[in-house]
């Protein structure tokens, strides 16, 4: 760190955090654009249509928010896809096997997805294991868990359990932005339950990393683990937090998942922690810690769940596309951090 | 416990597997005063100071602290600064992603009254903080954005601030130039008349006798004294760390070491330029010279080195090794035409922790046979053992991780490394920073040795004493570029006249 001594003035330009947090709006902005422009005629200008982005990731968007947590004390947590299939299928077999009820059902997922998360945590916290192994074991646990419980496909209809069934078809209507139908009826934008849940989690949690002592110990000890300690912060504890907090978004996520999907199997959201992970690393997250926010976040699956609706729209694009273009983005924006922190080095 | 007096320890022992770390070590610290605790490498301060915070369990003795009520015994970092006693450390410990204020109270931050974090009132509080300790920085730009010597001021402020009765400073100074290092001392003179006591490790004598009020002085583990400093002259200083009088630091440079002109030239630079780094300079070495680089931190010194070396590949102006014209274009081209080149950065750039001592020493040698041409390892061990015996390199066996070795003794196994490929032209990057005097004077020794051997050196040190012990001739750097060269009497007056440069520096 060679500098002359009269360089002590900072360089007052843009936090490049923030810059790279401001392409990925308007990149998302652009993509969408781009959608309503070529596909303004099926349907992609409608308000709907951009409310079914939330709609159809609402689950995504917690999971995304749980494993940001996690990313941001320089962790990682692969476990995340399988934990919300075993979610799925525990309320799927919970309330048509057993025969409980749904809130019971749910009070169940989220007290598994607690001890599933304090597990991890003591791991990784405690016991000072790698991340990418305890919860590639929680990933093999969890997806093999999904098996033992049943290996066919199961439906939630209204007959399996009533309660769920309207609150996964509820619908609030907004008063605006409706469309008209062939019968000349006017159909009003809708979103359901689950959309709710992810925006307050959303909102909660972007509050919880900016404003409480536990949200800036999570940017503190990515920053500098060893610092961190030394400044009185308690490292263990904090990384047991992010787990548990990440594991337990995940089952509020897998709930919401199953609302979109109404069903359960064994192969269900297959590879959903690579799209948490990438929607987080697109939304300026880094991997290696301390940088990161979850309003990139939900950015990240916004432009991953634009990608995929363009592909669908189209009709005659392959299924394998929007993994393409996922992965251009991702080089994308790994390059973009790259060079940011190259230049960040140069300015000292 | 008498007012004046921040904390003492009694009777301090602690062991090591196989070491007696320390042997009933007392220490006192009083109110506001700078207390020098001095060793050489292994004497025991680190350890010593990691007794009384927290991080060592220490197995007899005991910690007194003003104002509280009977033994103290540390477990954590954190019960030491509740106990008033806050430490800064050589790397700077804060998170860089994080704001200066939040730095600053993180871990205490003022809460509004829904239990989340009051950030206008830590914003103000932070700036006042700095502001009364005239740190001018913005409290809400991330820290990384400022420079290290800002960053381990920041350091400081936190500590001071939370309500420190002792302060300990543990090398803070190592990796500051020596505006920043003014800049360090005008903060803990200031402390001090607010009444904290500050411990203060260095390595730097200069430093001592700059600051400091008493010195304490460790040895192998046990307690030499504790002096006033002005009852400790300098030379009386390290004969009390080295526990033997030494050499007379001024004579070890032979009789008749001047430059010898007319001896053939080694290295001959004409034009050499890195773009960003260096500017063009023009520099001849003679075989047998020691050529020392000087100039403030940041002149170009290492950059120089590097572009002969090749590690900045130079963009213009030629090269010439022993009157040859020599096309380098990465370090291995400068390692065939028996360049070495050991970097200042030992931590980054030159050891490798996990392997032995041994493999770190023959690793250049092997480089420039290529991976083919293994070294059996009978040879391997062969040269291992003659360079651990010849500078005296301390280790368990020549099989041990270099991370078990002090400071000191990884940077002769490097240097080790470096002589094993026998080079004709050599290049020591600050190769004495952190080590102790002894080891220091050998390495010198060294030198001078290497030189009568028909060796040519280029010495780079922030040590200008060290520098005009060692030197026939020295360059000047300022600004990234060589500025000039002295020879015949080399005299710390000429020297920094020249560093500090001619006319618009007169005042």
């Amino acid at each position: 760190m060679k500098k002359p001594a009269n360089a002590l003035k900072p360089h007052k330009s843009m936090n490049s955090n923030t810059l790279l947090l401001y392409i990925t709006i308007v990149l998302f902005i652009l993509l969408y654009a781009a959608g309503c422009l070529v596909y303004g005629d099926r349907g992609f200008t409608n308000l709907q249509t951009f409310l079914n982005l939330f709609r159809t990731n609402a689950g995504l968007i917690c999971v995304a928010c749980g494993i940001t947590c996690v990313m941001l004390t320089g962790g990682i947590d692969i476990s995340v896809g399988s934990l919300v299939a075993l979610d799925c299928m525990l309320l799927a077999y919970g309330m048509s096997v057993w025969g409980l009820s749904a809130p019971v059902m749910i009070l169940i997922v989220l007290a598994v997805g607690l001890v599933f998360g304090l597990v991890q945590g003591i791991c990784v916290g405690y016991l000072q294991i790698q991340p990418f192994i305890v919860t590639m074991a929680g990933l093999f646990f969890a997806r093999g868990m999904v098996s033992v419980i049943s290996t066919e496909q199961l439906a939630i209809t209204a007959d399996v359990n009533q309660t769920f069934y309207d609150m996964a078809s509820f619908r609030i209507s907004l008063p605006f932005g409706g469309t008209v139908n062939r019968a000349g009826k006017v159909i009003l934008p809708y979103i359901g339950i689950g959309v709710v849940i992810a925006l307050v989690v959303l909102v909660l949690v972007f509050l919880m990393l900016r404003y409480t002592k536990f949200g800036r110990s999570l940017y503190a000890v990515g920053g500098n683990e060893q610092s961190a300690a030394m400044m009185g912060l308690d490292v263990k504890r904090t990384k047991l937090k992010a787990y548990v907090l990440c594991s337990l978004l995940c089952s509020i996520g897998g709930i919401c998942y199953c609302m979109n999907t109404m069903m359960a199997s064994t192969t269900q959201a297959t590879g959903m922690e690579m799209d948490a992970i990438s929607s987080a690393v697109i939304g300026g997250t880094l991997l290696t810690g301390g940088v990161g926010n979850v309003i990139g976040t939900l950015f990240g699956v916004l432009i991953n769940g634009t990608i995929s609706t363009i592909v669908l729209t189209n009709g005659k694009l392959a299924s394998s596309w929007p993994n393409i273009l996922t992965a251009v983005l991702l080089c994308f924006f790994i390059v973009l951090q790259s060079i940011f922190a190259r230049l960040k080095e140069k300015n000292k | 416990m008498e007012d004046n007096i921040v904390l003492t320890m009694r009777g301090i022992c602690m062991t090591f597997p196989g070491v007696k770390a320390l042997d009933n070590v007392d220490f006192t610290l009083r109110k506001g005063e700078i207390h020098a605790l001095m060793g050489e490498n292994g004497a025991g301060k680190s350890t010593l100071i990691k007794c009384l915070t927290g991080i060592n369990d220490f197995e007899a003795g005991e910690i007194r602290v003003n104002g509280i009520e009977g033994p103290v015994k540390n477990h954590s970092t954190l019960d030491a600064q509740k106990v008033g006693i806050s430490t800064v450390y050589q790397e700077v410990n804060l998170c860089p992603n994080l704001s200066v204020a939040e730095n600053l109270y993180i871990g205490r931050e003022p809460m509004t009254p829904f239990h989340t974090i009051d950030r206008r009132t830590m914003n103000k509080k932070a700036d006042e903080l700095c502001k009364r300790l005239d740190i001018k920085v913005d409290v809400t730009q991330n820290l990384e954005n400022y420079s290290l010597a800002l960053q381990q001021m920041i350091a400081i402020a936190r500590a001071v601030d939370m309500d420190c009765k002792a302060l300990i400073l543990d090398e803070p100074t190592s990796s500051l130039d020596d505006s920043e290092v003014e800049k360090l001392f005008k903060m803990m003179l200031q402390l001090k008349e607010q009444g904290v006591g500050i411990v203060f490790v260095t390595h730097f004598l200069e430093q001592v006798y700059a600051v400091c009020d008493r010195i304490t002085v460790l040895r192998n583990g046990t307690l030499v004294g504790e002096y006033p400093v002005a009852e400790l002259p300098r030379v009386k200083l390290v004969a009390a760390m080295m526990g033997k009088d030494f050499d007379d630091l001024a004579s070890i440079k032979p009789e008749g070491f001047g430059v010898d002109k007319d001896a053939p030239l080694e290295i001959s630079a004409r034009g050499l330029s890195h773009k960003g780094t260096i500017k063009p300079f023009d520099l001849d070495i003679h075989k047998g010279e020691v050529i020392g680089l000087t100039g403030l931190l940041g002149s170009g010194r290492s950059e120089l080195a590097r572009s002969i070396y090749g590690a900045d590949k130079a963009q213009t102006g030629t090269l010439k090794v022993e009157g040859k014209e020599a096309k380098i274009n990465q370090p291995i081209d400068a390692m065939h035409m028996g360049m070495g080149l050991l970097p200042d950065d030992r931590k980054a750039e030159g050891i490798i922790g996990d392997l032995s001592v041994r493999e770190n020493i023959i690793l250049a040698l092997q480089a420039k046979r290529g991976v083919f041409k293994q070294l059996p390892r009978a040879k391997q061990e062969e040269i291992a053992d003659r360079y651990i015996d010849l500078l005296q390199i301390k280790t368990a066996s020549r099989e041990t991780p270099i991370k078990q070795l002090s400071g000191g003794n990884q940077q002769k196994a490097i240097l080790a490394r470096w002589l094993a490929t026998d080079p004709n032209f050599l290049i020591l990057d600050e190769p004495t920073r952190g080590i102790d005097v002894g080891t220091k004077t050998e390495i010198q020794k060294l030198i001078i040795q290497l030189a009568s051997e028909g060796k040519s050196i280029m010495f780079i040190s922030s040590e200008i004493e060290e520098m005009l012990r060692t030197c026939n001739r020295m360059a000047v750097l300022r600004d990234g570029a060589k500025v000039g060269e002295l020879d015949g009497e080399l005299t710390q007056e000429r020297v920094m006249a020249a560093i500090a440069g001619g006319a618009e520096n007169a005042q």
